[in-house]
């Protein structure tokens, strides 16, 4: 394991713990998508995004993962973590549409606006001549809606290469399986048929996997896709690849089990 | 409106170069200068809203003025959400383009009507919706909308100012249009949009009523003269080519209210498809009692 493989997942299990506790302490779901994403954003934050990058969390709903690896990577610096779902916060369950938060450029919770809202930012560099890169993170909710697709439809259209999808792919959506409520699959060749160039990590809570996706699309002349096979609340036993950790709160043993098998998982 | 509106964006396009043009791909026939004129700043989006609207609001989160253009139906209610989340709530300088509002479109029918546009946009957070009188209101009205500097709506339709009651005031959110000559007002006339103009040569030359274009909605401050108007007049006649729900009628009962004033409101609205029969812009007016006979017959009988 290379020393920056360790460095992540040192950051990545700091933050679950994190994460963790903001839940168990709001006594709110949300945490099987939060611990989906969360190697995604770890990558981002700690060794990807560059200065002037920008990131939209189209999945809002994982809000804790975003709170707590733009916290800890030092990119919050507006609110207070531990305000997360109390009231006069910054920090609802889903990201603010304030904008008093530089690194959440816009709300986001209301699924398929976050991928357009990504072709503007990287669209408006034809007008500006700022160059920076837009990262969106999509859900398999967000492929369900039509929106989505008009958006790809438009990145590719447009040729949006400062633009990368990340498609945090973990089979479950808000009441069932993905295959059996609507089936995306191939989702693969469907992105690729839309004209994205299109990497798949196949095990998107891995960080050389994910590595290795990026690595494929860097020299794409479009915009990118990675499609990311991850774990709904991974990390965590009882949550994983469970329909109902989409909603779940902690109860104090399951909390308790949650940080120890976290914790394990950091030795 | 729509040729005085690419006019005015084209000129505006030249001297402005962060406004960024999106149409929804219509304006076939209208808005080819303003292609010429901004070159790569005019961007057909293909039919998709929805993405129209959320690029808009990310190309002005980066500092640029877009404007989201399609016919008002289409420019308005498929992605009210994306209007509502990634503009309004945001409070970004985009702006919606609605051509055609009200029955604008005719016998093209229900889907390509707007009768409820003012209602769903005006209700919303930081949005302004700005609704020219006639053709040649539209250029004062393109000015005051991009004054805001937050969110707004333009609906386009069409009218010809009547030369025979003398020049078009200046745009202005409330503008008295005609004022009695022969005691107090006896009615006041308050409308919102082209369908107001029919009631002027005859209210000028009746002498017994005043008559008053609003153009914003949410209602701006209402005028001492209206005020004025409607307590002398204690008849007040809203004309508006709108739902009666969240429009102009309300708005102004609302406001009126709140200043203390006295009155009985006789709202003429859009009655929508009564007959559920289809027609031209004219027909679903004479249906909804907005036509010029209706109107001026109902002034009339509140006057003597």
């Amino acid at each position: 394991m290379t020393d920056l493989n360790s460095c992540l997942i040192a950051k990545r299990n700091e933050c679950a713990t994190r994460l963790l506790a903001l839940y168990k302490q709001a006594n709110a779901g949300h945490i099987g998508s939060s611990l989906s994403c969360l190697e995604i954003l770890v990558d981002l934050c700690f060794q990807r995004l560059g200065k002037d990058d920008m990131l939209i969390l189209s999945k809002g709903h994982a809000a804790g993962a975003l709170y707590t690896t733009l916290d800890l990577s030092g990119r919050l610096l507006d609110a207070k973590l531990d305000t997360f779902y109390k009231d006069g916060t910054l920090l609802a369950a889903h990201p603010p549409c304030s904008g008093e938060i530089k690194a959440i450029p816009f709300g986001t919770g209301s699924l398929g606006h976050g991928l357009s809202l990504a072709c503007g930012l990287a669209f408006s560099q034809r007008f500006t001549g700022r160059n920076f890169h837009v990262y969106a993170i999509l859900s398999d909710g967000d492929c369900n809606e039509g929106s989505t697709w008009e958006a790809v439809l438009f990145a590719a259209h447009q040729k949006l290469m400062n633009l990368t999808v990340i498609v945090d792919l973990n089979g479950i959506q808000g009441i069932g399986y993905t295959k059996d409520v609507l089936q995306l699959e191939p989702i693969t060749d469907k992105w690729r048929a839309f004209g994205f160039a299109v990497a798949v990590a196949e095990n998107g809570n891995d960080f050389a996997s994910l590595a290795l996706a990026h690595d494929q699309l860097r020299d794409s002349a479009g915009p990118r896709c990675i499609i990311a096979r991850t774990v709904k609340g991974n990390g965590v036993s009882f949550m994983q690849d469970k329909v109902a950790w989409h909603y779940l709160p902690m109860k104090d043993e399951q909390y308790t089990q949650a940080l120890h098998e976290n914790s394990a998982s950091c030795s | 409106m729509r040729k005085e509106f690419s006019q005015w964006t084209e000129q505006f396009g030249r001297r402005e170069p962060r406004l960024i043009f999106l149409t929804g791909d219509l304006g076939f026939g209208a808005l080819e200068n303003v292609q010429a004129a901004l070159g790569p700043r005019f961007v057909n989006m293909g039919v998709c809203e929805q993405n129209m609207v959320s690029v808009g609001a990310g190309l002005a989160q980066q500092g640029l003025l877009p404007v989201c253009y399609s016919i008002a139906p289409f420019a308005v209610f498929r992605p009210y959400e994306q209007i509502r989340l990634d503009i309004a709530i945001h409070k970004l300088p985009v702006k919606i383009i609605g051509n055609g509002g009200g029955y604008g479109y005719g016998i093209m029918g229900a889907t390509h009507h707007a009768l409820e546009d003012l209602a769903v946009l005006s209700c919303l957070p930081n949005f302004n919706c700005v609704v020219p009188l006639c053709n040649s209101d539209v250029t004062g009205a393109c000015e005051f909308l991009f004054q805001h500097m937050g969110p707004g709506y333009l609906r386009l339709g069409y009218g010809l100012w009547p030369e025979t009651v003398g020049l078009l005031p200046p745009f202005d959110p409330v503008r008295q249009l005609v004022a009695c000559r022969l005691g107090p007002p006896r009615v006041t006339v308050a409308g919102i949009g082209p369908v107001l103009l029919s009631t002027l040569p005859w209210t000028a030359e009746n002498g017994q009523v005043d008559v008053f274009a609003i153009s914003q909605l949410p209602l701006p401050a209402l005028t001492p003269a209206l005020i004025e108007s409607v307590v002398a007049s204690k008849q007040l006649i809203v004309v508006e080519e709108h739902a009666a729900r969240g429009g102009l009628g309300e708005f102004l009962a609302a406001a009126l209210a709140r200043e203390g004033v006295s009155f009985r409101l006789h709202h003429k609205h859009a009655a929508g498809y009564p007959n559920g029969r289809y027609g031209s812009q004219a027909y679903h007016q004479q249906q909804s009692g907005l036509d010029a006979m209706s109107l001026q017959a109902n002034v009339s009988r509140l006057v003597s």
